[in-house]
């Protein structure tokens, strides 16, 4: 991937790329309104990071989001979203009951609110970290993609 | 059938070249050997679904088709063709055809089930009218979430949301034990040398030679 003829996919991602994590959060913050939420945002946020692997190739890709990371970022979703329920346990209610994390009654929807936005925070960590891990494993055994290996 | 033709002509028209197309994909991912035109094929095969599934209003559906169907498993497709072969073997010609008659077979029994189907956005069908219904009309007194989608599965479903998290975790989980993290080209690239690969001559000219040897 060193060769110099990428260097148009190299300036143009590197454009791209920062506009892929924007939509990502955006695709997160904008699903309680229309379609989004954290599952796709967090392929979207990965395919981000993935693309940046397969241009600038999958070493500088892993300096800048260390395998490490994100297989701690697929366990920290996973415990954000059960951590969730058992908040509402604590809290008295059923699991993942989010009326019960404020003590409201039925009218208002602060707990929905921010019990969904945890979730869904949670969605998007377990579900980019996993992506992530799963192309390096991938893509991590090959020590360098060269251009005939396509 | 009557219903399809009593609608929008255009819409109709528009779903016949879409699914057309991926039949046509269908067809040209069977007989292809050559592994990336068939990992690229599926990629376009799941863009041309979402696509549809657009056509149909399952604009959910259609985003995370886009998003894991043509973005994520292409990708991951291509990682894995690259420790294989980048062909498919031949296979003899009296062994394809028990497979075509489970597909034709599968394709008839379809088809005769589709005879059933309630028409695309009947009120009435089951569901439509049971708890979907009452989804929609419970939904911003209970939550006060205006996407339905999202308190559904936040909220109402939110249990079986946590499940998938889990299968999602888990399956980077087990790629990861079967695989390795992936560190072996990390730890390649830090034992060259090379400061940032892909920036400047050095880390060029020193990669290199290690190519014309193997």
């Amino acid at each position: 991937m060193n060769d110099d003829h990428h260097v148009i996919l190299r300036v143009i991602s590197k454009m791209l790329i920062p506009v892929i994590v924007m939509f990502a959060f955006y695709t997160q913050f904008h699903g309680d309104f229309g379609p989004g939420g954290g599952f796709q945002a967090g392929i979207i946020f990965a395919v981000g990071v993935i693309l940046y692997a397969l241009v600038f190739g999958v070493p500088s890709a892993m300096r800048a989001v260390p395998p490490v990371f994100t297989r701690a970022l697929a366990a920290i979703g996973v415990l954000l979203y059960s951590g969730v329920g058992y908040w509402a346990l604590l809290q008295g209610g059923n699991f993942l009951e989010y009326q019960a994390l404020f003590h409201e009654p039925p009218g208002e929807h602060k707990g929905q609110h921010i019990g969904i936005l945890l979730i869904e925070l949670g969605v998007l960590f377990a579900v980019s970290g996993a992506m992530l891990t799963i192309f390096y494993a991938f893509a991590g055994r090959v020590a360098e993609i060269r251009d005939k290996d396509w | 059938m009557t219903g399809v033709l009593d609608g929008n002509i255009g819409i109709a028209l528009v779903n016949i070249l879409l699914l057309a197309v991926l039949f046509v994909v269908a067809i040209a991912i069977a007989r292809l050997r050559n592994l990336f035109a068939i990992v690229m094929l599926s990629g376009i095969y799941s863009l041309v679904s979402a696509t549809w599934y657009v056509v149909v209003d399952a604009v959910d559906v259609a985003f995370t088709e886009a998003a894991v169907g043509a973005g994520m498993s292409t990708i991951v497709l291509l990682g894995a063709m690259l420790l294989t072969s980048r062909t498919a073997k031949p296979d003899k010609k009296f062994a394809r055809l028990g497979p075509l008659l489970v597909v034709v077979a599968t394709g008839v029994m379809l088809i005769y089930a589709t005879v059933d189907l309630p028409a695309l956005g009947d009120p009435n069908s089951p569901v439509n009218a049971g708890v979907g219904m009452q989804y929609v009309q419970i939904n911003w007194a209970d939550t006060g979430i205006p996407n339905v989608v999202t308190s559904v599965l936040g909220s109402y479903r939110g249990f079986d949301t946590l499940g998938e998290t889990a299968v999602v975790f888990l399956a980077g989980l087990s790629v990861a034990l079967l695989l390795g993290f992936g560190e072996r080209s990390l730890a390649e690239s830090i034992r060259r040398g090379d400061k940032l690969p892909g920036r400047g001559k050095g880390s060029a000219s020193q990669a290199k030679p290690e190519e014309d040897a193997s």
